[in-house]
């Protein structure tokens, strides 16, 4: 890392970085609390931001709390992902109108717009870049996907207060960003001092770096917070070892533990809804009820329902511990075969929204030591 | 994972540089009924020409408009630009639709998509063509093309099962196959009815008296999944590598180009990495259940 | 009498066997044929003998009350036709009809069976071939048996 480029911004002029990216035109959309949670949505200051707030999470919980600190970035993970705004959870594809025996396409309407998120951690980062390779970078693609990533501005947030389920240092995606940013933050508060050590990693974030208020990064204040974020890898919640995992995945489908964990697992889905990777969809057609207009609709779907697998006469994984086994199975191995890289970045998100708590660096550590 | 070299492009798949979830309209040319539950629908494009150019084995998917989109192999002849033809059972919402649809009325097509046969690979070599019930549908295109290029393969044989004689598919075809002396064609029915005077028995009880080298063939293999396993392991036990058998899979398919998820099986998708598989590639899929 | 026991020794069905114990089967071994339609044997006779099908097609088959006929399977040239006449109580289970001009090799079961009884080792080579046919038979029976192109199959 280039010292030299990184600067510090100081709290009170944080504020200056939203003034900024409107000016250009950005949508920005960021943490925020609602709910009893810190969820994505549009924002337009940084007091909208979590401001003083933390989580704390286990399997099958989040609570969120009051920290000591007003820090900005305090919180963890919240159960939105920022696929949320790439990939919409529902979205038409495109219009047919009846025309004589035959019909026309209308083409929905997708103008992309130029969307900035500010606060992305290093592991969504890295599942951007994961759902990158799908969604943009194959023989066929998603064209409102391409469009939107051509004209989306990151403001990365490097992690010092990693939480209980979290194994980004397990998963090589954390706890700091090194690269595919257009700014990177770390958040520096001992007390008296609350300040930003900040990096450009693009030309456009140079652009915007230039209109906020910033100096030269100190050599003690660079030091500091690199210390955090190498603190932050130390204290990982939890771990999963993937040496080797692929393999022994593989040659224990048929174990009889995969049985063990369906009795607990709910099929629920909770952990698809939540993971930033996971990208299934269903694709519907419907028509208005006088039938000279239909749609193609696409919606966020989920491997764990009974007929994702649906063929004329049955579902080829009717049981519950086949789709368990299919969501795992997938995550860590069949992904590294399709793709090249695991698909979980070690974010922790579906241990914590697990209904019963399910963790997926005990299970597959689970098969590995029956195997 | 094997992957087939796709031939040309159609010019369908020029519009998926844009949007591949886009479908082309197509008109219904010719409904043929096959058999009870069995229809081929003989389409032609609607917007002028544009080429369709496909390679035995791929498949389309189909829509019918406001009622949904499966994917359907293609059974016509691939030296032919039209019709386009495909051949399916009416078994769901929009199978059962399209059954519905007559002539003049029109379809939406994207595609096409998928591995095919080793058309190609097979040259020099004898030729074991097996399918059983529908599946001889994803396979005619096979036979059209090695009858167009006779003299590039050695023996050719045609192993077709069905449950009766009236579950037969293009029989007037199989009648001209019959009596072909370039092709060997041998017919089978798990039930007889009528006055049926010819083979009754699986489809795999052919596979042991068919006329054709085990070490210099490639097998093509395509019908129901356990119809596909015991066929492969005849062939198999009479002699013929597993790397030379192909069989074609199915699985639940909504988007057809690899961007759904629903088609996995294993680490491949079988709408990219398949149809059609090479069966050393794909056994383990086939002693793994619900996987 | 030479010409069965070439056709019999090449015959992959008696592939391995013994030349003594071949010579024994084709002591017991004639010439036959069948017109189309003829009837080569009748569910509960005496099952005495098997065949080699050199050329034609025999249909087994079974008569049910309103039905008819109704076909099980078929057996073509090259295969061998009959295994009850090795079960107790030897007898036939089902029909067996010529459908076209049929000609086989008919051997006479009653004298194998006994002459088995004498040489064991004559009786183990029959019966570990025949065993293979019995369960060949039994598979693609339940292949049979699973209907896979029915309504809900491909």
């Amino acid at each position: 890392m280039n010292n030299e480029s990184k600067s510090v911004i100081e709290r009170k002029d944080f504020q200056a970085l939203f003034d900024a990216l409107s000016a250009e035109g950005y949508k920005i959309s960021g943490p925020t609390v609602r709910d009893n949670a810190v969820i994505y949505d549009e924002i337009g200051s940084a007091e909208e931001l979590p401001i003083g707030w933390t989580d704390h999470q286990e399997g099958g919980s989040y609570r969120l709390t009051k920290s000591k600190k007003k820090t900005l970035f305090g919180f963890i993970l919240g159960p939105y992902t920022w696929k949320k705004l790439l990939y919409p959870p529902e979205k038409k594809i495109w219009e047919a109108q009846k025309s004589g025996r035959s019909f026309e396409i209308v083409e929905a309407e997708s103008k992309p717009i130029k969307q900035a998120f500010v606060g992305v951690r290093p592991c969504e980062l890295k599942a951007i870049g994961i759902q990158d390779k799908i969604l943009r970078d194959g023989q066929h693609s998603d064209p409102e996907y391409g469009a939107l990533r051509r004209n989306l501005f990151i403001v990365a947030v490097n992690c010092t207060n990693p939480g209980n389920n979290c194994f980004c240092v397990s998963m090589n995606s954390g706890p700091g960003v090194s690269d595919g940013f257009d700014l990177a933050l770390t958040e520096m508060f001992n007390g008296k001092d609350h300040y930003f050590v900040i990096e450009a990693g693009s030309r456009a974030g140079k652009k915007i770096l230039e209109k906020i208020p910033h100096r030269p990064a100190k050599p003690e204040e660079l030091e500091q917070a690199e210390k955090a974020v190498e603190r932050a890898a130390s204290k990982m919640g939890r771990s999963l070892d993937m040496k080797g995992l692929k393999e022994i995945l593989h040659n224990n489908f048929d174990s009889h533990y995969w049985g063990e964990i369906a009795k607990r697992c709910l099929t629920c889905g909770n952990c698809t809804m939540v993971c930033p990777t996971c990208f299934c969809c269903n694709i519907e057609d419907t028509t208005n009820l006088g039938g000279d207009r239909a749609e193609r609709r696409r919606y966020w779907d989920t491997c764990y329902s009974v007929d994702f697998s649906y063929i004329h006469g049955g579902s080829i994984r009717s049981t519950d511990y086949s789709r368990y086994r299919q969501w795992l199975m997938h995550k860590i191995a069949y992904w590294q075969d399709q793709f090249g890289t695991p698909g979980c970045v070690g974010c922790g998100r579906c241990i914590t929204w697990c209904p019963v708590g399910i963790d997926i660096t005990e299970e597959a550590g689970a098969i590995r030591e029956k195997a | 994972m094997f992957m087939a070299k796709m031939q040309n492009k159609s010019k369908t798949s020029d519009i998926s540089l844009i949007d591949p979830m886009l479908v082309q309209a197509y008109t219904i040319q010719r409904v043929v009924r096959e058999t009870f539950d069995t229809f081929s629908l003989e389409l032609e494009p609607q917007s002028g020409g544009g080429e369709f150019k496909f390679a035995p084995g791929q498949f389309n998917m189909l829509y019918v408009y406001g009622v949904g989109e499966v994917p359907i192999s293609i059974s016509g002849d691939p030296s032919k630009e039209k019709p386009l033809i495909h051949t399916t059972r009416a078994v769901g919402t929009v199978t059962k639709a399209m059954k519905n649809l007559k002539v003049g009325d029109t379809i939406g097509i994207r595609g096409p998509y998928g591995s095919s046969w080793p058309v190609k690979e097979a040259e020099g070599y004898d030729v074991v063509i097996v399918a059983g019930g529908i599946g001889l549908a994803p396979l005619r295109p096979v036979l059209y093309y090695l009858l167009q290029r006779r003299n590039k393969y050695g023996r050719i044989v045609l192993l077709y099962g069905t449950r009766t004689p009236e579950d037969m598919l293009y029989r007037k075809q199989l009648e001209k196959w019959r009596s072909r002396f370039d092709l060997e064609t041998y017919l089978t029915v798990d039930r007889a009815t009528g006055s049926w005077r010819g083979n009754v028995g699986v489809v795999t009880t052919l596979i042991g008296r068919a006329p054709f080298d085990p070490l210099h063939s490639v097998a093509v293999v395509c019908g129901p999944e356990i119809m596909m396993r015991y066929t492969v392991l005849e062939l198999l036990k009479r002699g013929v590598d597993e790397e030379k058998t192909y069989i074609s899979m199915e699985r639940n398919m909504k988007c057809g180009i690899g961007l759904c998820g629903h088609c996995q099986l294993g680490s491949s998708f079988v709408c990219k990495d398949g149809p059609v598989y090479r069966y050393d590639n794909i056994k383990h899929a086939f002693t793994m259940w619900e996987m | 009498m030479e010409n069965l026991e070439r056709i019999l020794t090449e015959h992959p069905f008696l592939t391995g066997m013994d030349k003594k114990h071949i010579q024994t089967l084709v002591g017991c071994a004639s010439n036959v044929a069948f017109k189309e339609g003829e009837f080569i044997f009748k569910e509960g006779s005496d099952a005495d003998s098997f065949y080699f099908i050199r050329h034609g097609r025999v249909q087994i088959e079974t008569h049910v009350p309103q039905k008819g006929a109704i076909v099980i399977r078929s057996r073509e040239a090259g295969e061998i036709l009959g295994w009850s006449w090795l079960v107790p109580p030897y007898k036939w289970h089902f029909d067996a009809r010529a459908v076209e001009l049929t000609r086989a090799i008919v051997l006479d079961g009653k004298c194998l069976r006994d002459k088995c009884e004498d040489d064991h080792d004559l009786g183990y080579e029959i019966m570990k071939r025949f065993n293979l046919i019995i369960a060949e038979r039994l598979e693609q029976t339940r292949f049979q048996l699973m209907d896979v192109y029915g309504k809900n199959a491909k």
